[in-house]
């Protein structure tokens, strides 16, 4: 699955691991589960590490711990599943989260943009077209009603600035 | 009207790129149908029985003269000369290529129409007052805040994907035409010490399990009212049940979690945002009223000699009394056209009578037509001295019916001649109903009576609100037909009550006559209403006579 960062696709640092499982040197993405119970001695390790944060939980649990996170991985068990979008505004626009924030699963280019807009910036795209698509599905939208954490210019902005 | 600026233009433009792109993939197999389905939905394109159907969104229900030619154009063009209008103030077109959808979304995209969210699990078209900004009972113009919502909502980044469609109603009258309370969301207007603002309801609706909307904020100031959504909506979006398409509704999480508790997780979000960027400061609301072009009224006298004259004419009077109502400036009205005509499919219109209702407006009405969520049109701003004069002409293409808000003025789904969904034919049952309903003299004596037809218990033909309700069910490959009685979609909204079990379909007409006949047997005085009677009297009376001797 091809994990597209900046636009680019681009090789993943981070290495998933099971709970129960060693962790290995060098970037982890761990579950929330074992991020919790093990907090304490992971924050004396060096290597960066990422979550793998359900839909099913309140992001708000994370706040505490994402100054010692690199990354947060949100998942689209499907794609009409849209959960993993409120997440992701409140991760990035409420808690301040300045890391990657990753989308996993059922991830299709024409969701690319709204993720974006959301606050998403590493996208594990199923299909190899997609990834290759990105850029244009990025920019089929050149103006946007809704004001988010994104900073992407909105109609109201737009009118504002027309009007002088 | 709110008329589209540039920034409204290129959006729109983007969107039918994006969807011709996406129909171009799925044309080639690149993306499959499941794939597919949710973005065809969201721009308003079904697959039903028999063709694909493209919905189109009229914001609020409101259209000038141009746009509708342009739905008639389409129709022509596209489609079998004909369209339908919903409950939803949207329009259908029941008989398009999947090829030749992007060019129909392009010529509508010309003048500022599209099918963006008349479909898929997302905020749905906003609907209101037909007769807003005419209308004298009410506080101001809902529309203002309808456009506001429709642009919030519009690709909204976040509510997309939501767990099950959303829709939103406003009403800023006295009178609630809009239904607010079974709607996911209702704002009601209301002033408070010279300030305006909204009583806002959630998790109203009807369907398979229909619940009236609880009031979670009896006065929200009107800066608030997008961040009030935002958090309402978030908390649907995070907490609603994804488990189940039955249980996926708000009204099920409120129901589930109590309107309180509801409401404080509501409050609790909206405290974290209602300062952002979401406030509605005065400039933010001038910005969209100034695209609003208003008519320039000319305050007449009421009653003008043309009227009184014309009055002497029976057909006329009747149609006066029965589908004209006053509008807030002196001298105009508000003209129902009815949709209804009898053995015709409720909310039908023609691309010719399209044309012609387009002329009218122009010629006598500022250039403005409205959509009831009735299944009938509206020229909200008509000079009573041109309503001879507009009566000829409506009269003439056949929308002079005057049974608006009669038992006649039927609301019906489109059934099973064209859902997928349905279990039995409702339109067949309305058409033999206005056969059965057809003088004009008893109908009027019969006086206001709602009827509704759902061909299904997903109930979009609201049978839970019809004065008389009627759903389809199917038994042994047979249709048949469960009654309801007493229910109401204003602003004191209650669910009507089953009177027994589900009669055939060769027997229905006659069990709704009966229903009347023991109506008018049995009222105070011509001045009590069926409804009236119903809650006076119980079902019971009507229940032992609606069903046929044996």
């Amino acid at each position: 699955m091809p994990l597209v960062k900046s636009g680019a696709v681009a090789a993943d640092p981070f290495t998933a691991v099971a709970d129960g499982a060693p962790l290995p040197d060098g970037p982890v993405i761990i579950s929330a589960d074992r991020l919790l119970a093990e907090q304490g001695t992971l924050a004396a390790r060096n290597g960066e590490i990422g979550v793998a944060w359900p839909n099913g939980r309140d992001v708000a649990e994370l706040q505490p711990l994402l100054g010692r996170l690199s990354l947060v991985a949100l998942a689209f068990p499907k794609f009409r599943d849209g959960r993993a979008y409120s997440q992701a505004r409140l991760l990035r626009e409420r808690y301040g989260f300045k890391g990657e924030l990753r989308a996993t699963g059922n991830v299709l280019r024409d969701q690319l943009l709204m993720m974006a807009r959301a606050g998403f910036d590493g996208f594990e795209v199923e299909k190899a077209a997609d990834a290759a698509a990105f850029a244009q599905a990025l920019e089929s939208y050149s103006l946007f009603y809704q004001p988010t954490g994104d900073g992407r210019r909105t109609v109201a902005a737009a009118r504002r600035a027309a009007e002088g | 009207m709110y008329v589209y600026d540039a920034f409204d233009r290129t959006f729109l433009q983007e969107r039918v790129a994006e969807f011709r792109d996406q129909v171009a993939r799925r044309l080639s197999g690149e993306l499959n149908e499941e794939e597919f389905k949710p973005l065809r939905l969201m721009n308003g394109v079904y697959l039903q029985l028999h063709a694909y159907m493209l919905r189109v969104c009229i914001p609020y229900g409101t259209l000038n003269a141009t746009q509708l030619r342009a739905l008639a154009r389409v129709a022509r063009r596209y489609d079998r000369d004909y369209g339908h209008f919903t409950t939803r103030q949207n329009i259908q077109f029941n008989w398009i290529k999947l090829a030749e959808l992007p060019d129909a979304m392009a010529d509508l995209a010309e003048v500022g129409i599209h099918g963006i969210q008349t479909s898929g699990n997302c905020i749905r078209n906003t609907t209101t007052d037909a007769f807003a900004g005419a209308a004298r009972d009410e506080i101001e113009d809902p529309r203002l805040y309808a456009e506001i919502i429709r642009q919030w909502s519009t690709l909204h980044p976040e509510f997309t994907y939501l767990p099950r469609k959303f829709k939103i109603a406003i009403s800023a009258a006295r009178h609630d035409r809009a239904a607010t309370r079974v709607h996911d969301v209702g704002l009601r207007l209301h002033r408070r010490d010279g300030e305006t603002g909204f009583e806002v309801m959630v998790g109203g609706g009807l369907g398979r399990t229909p619940y009236i909307g609880k009031t979670i904020r009896d006065f929200l100031p009107k800066e608030d009212l997008l961040s009030y959504l935002e958090a309402i909506v978030r908390t649907y979006n995070l907490g609603g049940r994804r488990d189940n398409i039955y249980k996926a509704r708000i009204k099920i999480q409120v129901h589930e979690l109590g309107a309180e508790a509801f409401a404080e997780k509501v409050e609790a979000e909206w405290r974290q945002i209602k300062d952002g960027a979401l406030k509605l400061d005065q400039a933010a609301l001038d910005t969209i009223a100034d695209r609003f072009l208003t008519p320039d009224f000319e305050a007449l006298p009421d009653d003008p000699a043309e009227l009184a004259t014309a009055l002497a004419n029976p057909a006329f009077a009747r149609w006066h009394a029965n589908s004209v109502v006053p509008h807030k400036v002196g001298g105009h009205a508000i003209v129902t056209l009815s949709l209804k005509p009898v053995g015709g499919p409720p909310g039908d219109c023609t691309a010719d009578q399209m044309d012609t209702i387009a002329d009218l407006a122009e010629r006598y009405g500022y250039g403005e037509v409205r959509v009831a969520h009735e299944q009938n049109l509206v020229l909200p701003h008509v000079r009573q001295k041109d309503l001879p004069a507009v009566w000829r002409a409506l009269d003439a293409i056949g929308v002079a019916t005057p049974n608006v808000g009669l038992v006649t003025d039927i609301i019906s789904c489109p059934g099973l001649d064209y859902c997928s969904l349905a279990n039995t034919r409702s339109i067949p049952i309305a058409q033999k109903l206005t056969q059965r309903f057809a003088d004009d003299a008893r109908i009027a004596d019969i006086g206001r009576l709602h009827v509704n037809i759902s061909g299904c218990i997903n109930a979009c033909g609201h049978h839970h609100i019809g004065h008389i309700g009627i759903l389809g069910v199917e038994k042994k490959d047979e249709e048949f037909f469960q009654i309801s009685l007493g229910g109401k979609g204003n602003s004191k909204a209650r669910l009507g009550e089953l009177i027994g079990p589900a009669i055939p379909e060769s027997e229905i007409v006659d069990a709704v006559e009966r229903l009347v006949d023991t109506y008018l047997e049995l009222r105070a005085s011509p001045a009590e209403t069926f409804i009236a009677a119903v809650e006076r009297l119980g079902i019971e009376p009507f229940k032992e006579r609606a069903y046929a001797p044996r």
